[in-house]
């Protein structure tokens, strides 16, 4: 069956390829483009393991077809700080304990960024719903949510220290 | 995990859409956020052969007032719906409904229009549509539709729409003075189906008096449904706490809910009765503000 | 509270030192087993049984073989040839790898396709066309030793019936005795569902075959690479799979809880497929065949709890029918089939007990795992603590003062139970008042007092219990055969920095991080230069592996003992540096100093490059030591964990308003990781007490498989956990170490189910089964005012 071109922005970078309709955007970052740090949790959009960001909009990556992908603007965990530096909300998983297998954990900060993009100052509520869509089998949220706590800290200081 | 192979077709206006669906049959299906399509899809619940992806159609996601209508195009998603100051404002029971639906990466791209052309009583949207008295606004082949609400549900995932149609628009009464709406759902845990869910928005007059008032139950029965015969114990009456209650026992009493993973049916039906009443109590509680 | 003897530069025993092995999987870096990709790979998927229990009539491959891409579709035929198509499990019981004519639970595997991509594979496995015939299924195990049930395993020699085997501990007649004589006796039936671990990574496996050299490389998803490896070759020696042929590498793993123990049938076939085959094959479990293959728990406890009008405890008797599935593939050790189910009796000092236990074949899935339980520890635990709850009720005394009443004193211990262990300390008067400050429990208790005036739900629920981990000494416990020891091999290379590897493997559990900062406070070289690995069976020290919070009981022990051996040449070498005889010498962490003249000292570091350049005459080279460490004894965590909940009557609704988990776990190695660890195990533990269990219907079709209905907590179902300790240090071990992960799994499921049953207790409701829904609890209110 079809075959499509696709051209897109992922983490900066621009990538053309032609792939199956079926493909899954999921399937298309970690195989074809052999970036794993996305990873495969379940089979029916629960788990948030693949969450990535379109357009700056979390979106989890095994409910999206990369034909629909075409034109999209990508960032994927690979791609949220420079080599050898740390995006605030890695920094801040890895000072409060936020991760113990790492599994869920790429997801898991993709989600947060939208998060912070939408809603800066959370409370400890809105960040429970707002990773509600992203399962942690170890770490029992607690951490999480203290990670996030403070990468929005940080990420409020710096707002303001560029302003 | 991997769904079946299809032929995928982007539509970048409505009338190409019209054309591919004309042109592919019954084999091909819209596609808007994905998110209730794909997954089935994954499953090999559903198999088709072409889907014609509508998501990128300019022009059909916005949320406005325009004369005596709040109109909202199909493929504004669910965090637009959210984050939307005109709904916040004025029609909170938009926000009620959306932070209830799925979970917010899942809300980014599924789309209202999605969740009501689905035709599927376990989603939330339907039960607001019924009780704000939407009017749906499709377009086909052969023109633009308009579809009361009360006409648009037919029967377990099947709508008002031809083959070939596209739901493009939502038009609600603009809000009034002196009316509200509220939605709940019980669910077993953030971001599951309703094991039941009660929408209802009110209209009173300057006296109290019950204007208009719409009841809408989700997942309780294999068709969305409308709480009639609970609309007509408050229609052009003043609101008591006594017919609150008797709306709660009409609920429980009307709806048609099953056995099952969420539930006994009398659970159901009790917890139906429970959260009208409350529904009812937090609708009045708007209108009166 | 935690006293460090190092700076947090070494950071040591005490220090919450964050995680040496954040960066990879921060950066999306891990190595997960799907991320493995091997030149050539194929992609296996798995054909699976619709039909709990069925006769295979037929398995057409024609259409699956047409697609181009598919290149084989293995079936239980193809594996008899080699005599693969059955296996032996942990418990000596025997499990099919692929069925030749019946399958005995739904999801089963039924046959496997192979082809050069992931999405043609599933292609195939549609396009394989099987028949069954199917048959009624046995799902209630309360039926499976009737007349009439079906024989679900006649392929076992001497099998006349479903009964796999009857198990018991203690004294059945003088418990009896004590019971008929006890002046209150409160009885329960308790049944603990199936739940499964789901742990976020799925099983995975990519094996990979070498024509040429005749090895078999295999990246898989294992709490136990070395024991795996180990079976592997006694069940596939004879088609040529000799054990040094065979390297297994379990990367990082996400998320384990014993999950990740048994060997799956999914393993054997990509194996089978890569040998015959000669190229890589990767099978990657779908969430779905994840959630539906292996579960663990699954007992119905009848438990009697006997005692005096004042609540003293006389005695305790469980007979427990356990449903494991249509095989026993139990992980447990081989000499205890129902696990440490025998520390049912609990935290308490009384002189009776028996347990007994009946294991039955039913068509569902194989099991049972033991995820997160330290075998069976949950299922005793949840038996004695809801049944120590119902006693207080029933007589009316306060659940904490019943508990101080009835505990095993501190200067009791090592306590011998009245069915047979030997607990090695606690203090549990001082963990459950700890756990009641800082809950407050006094004023909760007056505030439930003045809720229950006014007719609204309130409970509040404590669960005091003793776990027993670390297995185990080789007298009683072993794998298979295999003994439980573990291991740690140290090199201190010249320059004074270290690569240490382990027969266990973290799948999160953090020991790149804890195990440096053991060997930081027996060496007192920092933490930061100590390199930790575990996981390759080609280059680490022989190990039983990561379950059963045995990693700090055995190879932390390990870790201490060699690195205290290597401290020992140090020792020497400083002599020998020092010109002093090795009487003179002293150890201060990180250095040897001449005793009286501490300014006359050498560094570890200085020692260890000494020990490759300068070395006493006659000294064996080098400063590199192994040590396999049997455990003299198992260790026994406690904790007591206290859970306030408002229910509401109309709806059934529960909010958990407050839960505080008070641990101990003897010596803490890092704070920070122990925190973590009992906030997992928490929400793994309110997950089957409130939202988890695996629903059959009767004609054994899983109702709910997927993660849309198998209900696993997020964030906003987790509570805020409040989390504490007490230290009593372990006896025996040499860091006073107990063990940790599975208190809570263990401890917080009857916390929270007494919380809740308290709650229920003025409408006259003595019991409910987890998970405690709110439609459970609506429904059993409606049954007690009716009854009322």
């Amino acid at each position: 069956m079809g075959k499509h071109n696709v051209t897109m922005t992922i983490n900066g970078e621009s990538v053309s390829a032609e792939v199956d309709s079926r493909l899954l955007l999921v399937h298309f970052i970690r195989e074809n483009l052999d970036m794993t740090g996305t990873h495969i949790g379940c089979d029916t959009s629960s788990c948030g393991a693949c969450t990535i960001l379109i357009d700056g909009k979390s979106v989890k990556s095994c409910t999206y077809l990369t034909v629909r992908a075409d034109g999209a603007n990508i960032t994927t965990i690979e791609g949220i700080a420079a080599d050898g530096t740390n995006h605030p909300l890695q920094k801040a998983f890895h000072d409060q304990h936020g991760l113990h297998c790492g599994f869920c954990t790429p997801g898991m900060i993709m989600r947060c960024i939208d998060m912070l993009e939408t809603n800066p100052n959370p409370t400890e509520k809105e960040i429970r719903w707002g990773i509600s869509g992203n399962l942690c089998r170890c770490t029992g949220y607690n951490n999480i949510v203290k990670s996030v706590q403070q990468a929005a800290e940080e990420m409020s200081k710096e707002k303001e220290a560029s302003v | 995990m991997i769904p079946a192979n299809f032929n995928y077709h982007k539509a970048s206006s409505l009338q190409e859409a019209f054309a591919l669906s004309a042109e592919l049959g019954e084999e091909a299906k819209y596609m808007s956020g994905g998110h209730s399509l794909l997954p089935m899809m994954k499953l090999r619940f559903a198999t088709p052969e072409h889907i014609i992806d509508i998501s990128k159609i300019e022009g059909l996601s916005y949320i406005k007032e325009d004369g005596d209508f709040l109109k909202i195009g199909a493929l504004t998603t669910q965090t637009e719906l959210e984050h939307n100051a005109i709904l916040k404002s004025k029609y909170p029971i938009f926000g009620d409904a959306v932070w209830l639906t799925a979970d917010p990466s899942v809300r980014n791209f599924g789309t209202i229009g999605g969740n009501i052309a689905h035709g599927d009583a376990a989603n939330d949207q339907p039960a607001l549509m019924l009780a704000l008295r939407a009017t749906i606004i499709a377009e086909g082949a052969d023109g633009k539709k308009t579809i009361p609400i009360d006409e648009f549900f037919h029967g377990f995932y099947m709508t008002a729409l031809e083959p070939g149609d596209i739901l493009t628009e939502i038009q609600i009464p603009k809000s009034k003075k002196n009316s509200g709406g509220a939605y709940h759902k019980v669910e077993r845990k953030v971001g599951d189906y309703a094991t039941a869910g009660v929408a209802v928005h009110i209209e009173l007059d300057d006296d109290g008096v019950c204007q208009e008032i719409g009841i809408g139950l989700t997942n309780v029965s294999a068709v969305p449904m409308r709480l009639e015969r609970g609309e007509e114990v408050l229609r052009g009456k003043k609101v008591t706490d006594e017919l609150i209650e008797q709306v709660g026992v009409i609920a429980g009493e009307d709806a048609e809910p099953e056995s099952d993973l969420r539930g006994s049916e009398a659970y159901k039906r009790s917890i139906l009765n429970t959260i009208t009443k409350r529904m009812l109590n937090k609708a009045l509680e708007r209108a009166r503000q | 509270m935690f006293s460090c003897k190092t700076t947090p530069e070494v950071g040591g025993m005490g220090h919450s030192v964050k995680r040496k092995e954040d960066a990879r999987f921060l950066h999306g870096k891990g190595n997960y087993t799907d991320d493995v990709k091997l030149p050539g790979m194929l992609h296996m998927v798995i054909v699976r049984s619709p039909y709990a229990y069925a006769k295979i009539l037929s398995i057409n491959k024609e259409k699956a073989l047409a697609i181009e891409g598919v290149l084989a579709v293995i079936t239980g035929e193809d594996l008899a040839q080699y005599n693969l198509h059955w296996m032996p499990t942990l418990l000596s019981d025997s499990q099919m790898v692929l069925p030749t004519d019946t399958v005995m639970h739904q999801s089963q595997e039924v046959c496997a396709v192979i082809a050069t991509d992931r999405y043609i594979a599933v292609d195939g496995a549609e396009a394989v066309d099987v028949q069954y015939e199917p048959m009624k299924a046995l799902v209630d195990p309360f039926k499976a030793l009737d007349e009439d049930a079906p024989l679900l395993r006649p392929d076992k020699e001497g099998q006349k019936d479903n009964h796999i085997y009857h198990w018991e501990r203690g004294e059945r007649e003088k418990t009896d005795a004590a019971i008929a004589a006890a002046d209150v006796v409160v009885k329960e039936r308790i049944h603990l569902p199936r739940i499964h671990v789901a742990s976020i990574e799925t099983c995975g496996v990519v094996a990979s075959y070498d024509k040429d050299t005749e090895k078999m490389l295999i990246y898989l998803t294992s709490q136990a690479p070395h024991a795996i490896r180990t079976i592997l070759a006694l069940v596939a020696g004879h088609v040529g799979l000799s054990e040094e042929k065979i390297r297994i590498i379990a990367p990082d793993i996400g998320g384990g809880f014993g999950g990740k123990v048994p060997v799956y049938p999914g393993y054997v076939i990509a194996i089978a497929a890569s040998f015959l085959i000669g190229k890589p094959v990767k099978w990657i479990e779908d969430r779905s065949e994840n959630l539906v293959n292996g579960f663990a728990r699954d007992y119905h406890m009848d438990c009697e709890l006997a005692a005096t009008k004042d609540g003293k405890i006389q005695a305790f008797k469980v007979s427990t029918l356990a449903d494991h599935g249509y095989t026993d593939s139990s992980a447990n050790p081989s000499k205890y089939p129902t696990g440490m189910f025998s520390i049912c009796t609990g935290s308490y000092d009384y002189e009776h007990a028996f347990a007994e236990l009946d294991a039955v074949y039913t068509n569902k899935a194989p099991g049972g795992v033991a995820y997160r339980c330290s075998f069976r520890v949950t299922e005793a635990v949840h038996a004695i603590e809801r049944m120590v709850d119902k006693l207080a009720a029933e007589i009316g005394k306060d659940p904490a003062q019943l508990r101080f009443e009835n505990f095993i004193k501190k200067e009791d211990f090592p306590y011998a139970s009245p069915l047979g262990w030997s607990y090695d300390s606690g203090d549990y008067k001082a963990t459950l008042e700890k756990a009641m400050e800082m809950v407050g429990y006094a004023d909760y208790k007056k505030e439930q007092a003045e809720k229950r005036a006014q007719g609204k739900l309130m409970g509040i629920g404590i669960c005091t219990f003793t776990e027993v981990v670390g297995a185990g000494p080789s007298k009683d416990f072993d794998i298979l055969g295999i003994k439980m020891f573990d291991s740690a091999e140290i090199r201190v290379h010249p320059t004074g920095k270290v690569l240490a590897r382990f027969g266990t493997k973290s799948q999160g559990q953090g020991h790149e991080t804890t195990y440096a900062q053991i060997l930081a406070e027996e060496l007192g070289i920092p933490y930061s230069d100590i390199e930790i690995d575990e996981g390759d069976t080609d280059t680490a020290p022989y190990g039983l592996g990561t379950y059963a919070s045995r990693s700090t009981p055995t190879a932390g022990a390990a870790a201490a003992i060699a690195a205290r051996k290597l401290r020992d040449k140090g020792k020497k070498i400083a002599a020998h540096l020092l010109e002093v005889s090795e009487e003179d010498i002293e150890w201060e962490i990180g250095k040897y100093f001449v005793k009286g003249a501490p300014e006359k000292s050498k560094t570890i570091q200085d020692v260890a490059f000494a020990a490759y350049t300068n070395f006493p005459q006659g000294m064996e080279p080098g400063f590199e030591e192994t040590h396999y460490y049997d455990p003299p004894n198992l260790t026994f965590p406690n904790g007591a964990y206290i859970c306030v909940v408002e229910v509401e009557e109309e709806t059934g609704a529960i909010d958990v308003k407050r839960f505080v988990a008070i641990d101990d776990c003897g010596n803490i190695i890092n704070p920070m990781i122990v925190e973590g660890q009992v906030h997992g195990g928490l929400t793994q533990g309110i997950a089957p007490a409130m939202y988890e269990g695996i629903v059959y219907d009767d004609e054994g079709n899983v109702l709910n498989g997927t993660l849309m209905d198998y209900l696993v907590p997020t964030a906003v179902e987790s509570p805020h956990w409040e989390t504490g300790h007490t230290i009593t240090p372990s006896p025996h071990h040499p860091l006073g170490a107990k063990g940790v992960a599975e208190s809570p799994t263990v401890g917080a499921p009857p916390a929270i189910a007494n919380a809740i049953i308290d709650a229920l207790y003025p409408l006259g409701i003595k019991h409910l089964d987890i998970p405690i829904t709110p439609d459970k609890v609506w429904d059993a209110i409606q049954v007690a005012k009716a009854n009322a």
